[in-house]
């Protein structure tokens, strides 16, 4: 309930705030959010099998944006920055299709 | 573990949805707060920019580099087509004043030559000789008395006079470039009306001679405003060709 809330408070405030995207921010930002959307199909997968944890969940969806956003900051460091996105974005795409498989499993068992 | 069916899942989905939210539960909707946040920040950013704002260093060097490319070839074509255009307004301005340069001398010559009709101030010598006693000697002295006094267009009965005219005598009047021509005779000469009047008065001249001979008597008429219409036709030297001009 609280995160329907949540979800739809940020959606609102987003749209109705305009924020303006640091330009520091902006080659790590689209990252991080795929990173933390793979952390978000991750943890409501465990919670449908019942094995849900608040701090596993906390400390999975911060530590991936982080380790995204450091990848990122290397890869432009290191002049493939363009390549390393691609990647991470590739292998968290992987992942959070596996984790809504089986989340469709659970619900629907098909 | 036996796997708990979908409908116990969804049991479980209804009650979260009514259960009152724990400790960690505020957590973890924050995070999905902020996560939706961002989404929808990142997705305005993408939307809102043509996508060189979000564009990576080594992209925008590309673009960079790519646009110099094109406007330095640009800057060229504008530079070659700016030649061009110079060098075509000086050729159409040079081609004009060439054209009005060869109209003028074209005019110079037509009257010289006699291919086009003049016209301005002159006298007009008028020979009765109802006798025929006038000789052909006596009109060319006449012609060469004007010529002399500056006469710049002539004209003989009707007959144009140019270097080449020639005059023989024939019975009953004077054959001008094989046309015969009959008393009385009408010399027009355009050029400076008192000079050519007084050439022609001076004591033994042209007027004097004519009066001299046997029944012949000449009078001259100025006028500021004589018209020699009398046309020849252009000979084209069969010989002679246009040698390169030295350069003195």
């Amino acid at each position: 309930m609280i995160v329907l809330l949540a979800v739809v408070a940020g959606v609102v405030s987003g749209l109705v705030l305009q924020p303006n995207v640091p330009l520091d921010l902006q080659p790590y930002l689209p990252i991080a959010v795929v990173a933390a959307l793979d952390a978000l199909f991750g943890g409501v997968r465990a919670w449908l099998e019942g094995i849900f944890d608040d701090k596993v969940f906390v400390v999975s969806f911060v530590g991936n944006v982080l380790v995204a956003s450091l990848i990122v900051y290397l890869g432009d460091k290191l002049g493939v920055g363009g390549e390393l996105s691609t990647g991470i974005v590739v292998v968290l795409g992987i992942r959070i299709f596996s984790n809504a498989a089986a989340i469709r499993r659970h619900l629907f068992r098909a | 573990m036996t796997e708990p069916g979908p409908a116990v899942m969804w049991r479980r989905i209804g009650r979260a949805l009514l259960a009152r939210p724990g400790r960690g539960q505020v957590i973890a909707g924050l995070l999905c707060g902020v996560l939706a946040f961002a989404l929808v920040a990142q997705a305005q950013t993408t939307s809102g920019s043509s996508g060189v704002t979000a564009a990576r260093t080594q992209d925008l060097l590309t673009i960079l580099s790519d646009l110099q490319g094109r406007a330095d070839r640009l800057r060229g074509q504008v530079a070659d087509l700016q030649v061009t255009q110079a060098r075509l307004a000086g050729g159409s301005a040079g081609t004009t004043a060439a054209l009005a340069e060869a109209r003028r001398r074209a005019q110079t010559l037509g009257i010289l030559t006699g291919t086009v009709a003049a016209r301005g101030p002159g006298v007009v010598l008028t020979v009765a000789d109802p006798r025929g006693s006038v000789r052909a000697d006596v009109l060319l002295d006449a012609i060469e008395e004007l010529r002399d006094a500056g006469a710049e267009a002539l004209q003989l009965s009707g007959v144009r006079v140019v270097a080449s005219t020639s005059l023989v005598d024939v019975p009953g009047g004077v054959k001008v470039d094989g046309q015969t021509v009959r008393p009385p005779y009408r010399l027009v000469a355009i050029g400076e009306s008192r000079t050519l009047s007084s050439a022609l008065g001076i004591p033994g001249g042209v007027l004097d001679t004519v009066d001299s001979q046997s029944g012949a008597h000449a009078v001259v008429t100025t006028s500021p405003s004589l018209a020699v219409t009398a046309l020849r036709a252009l000979t084209t030297p069969r010989y002679a060709r246009p040698a390169p001009s030295q350069s003195p």
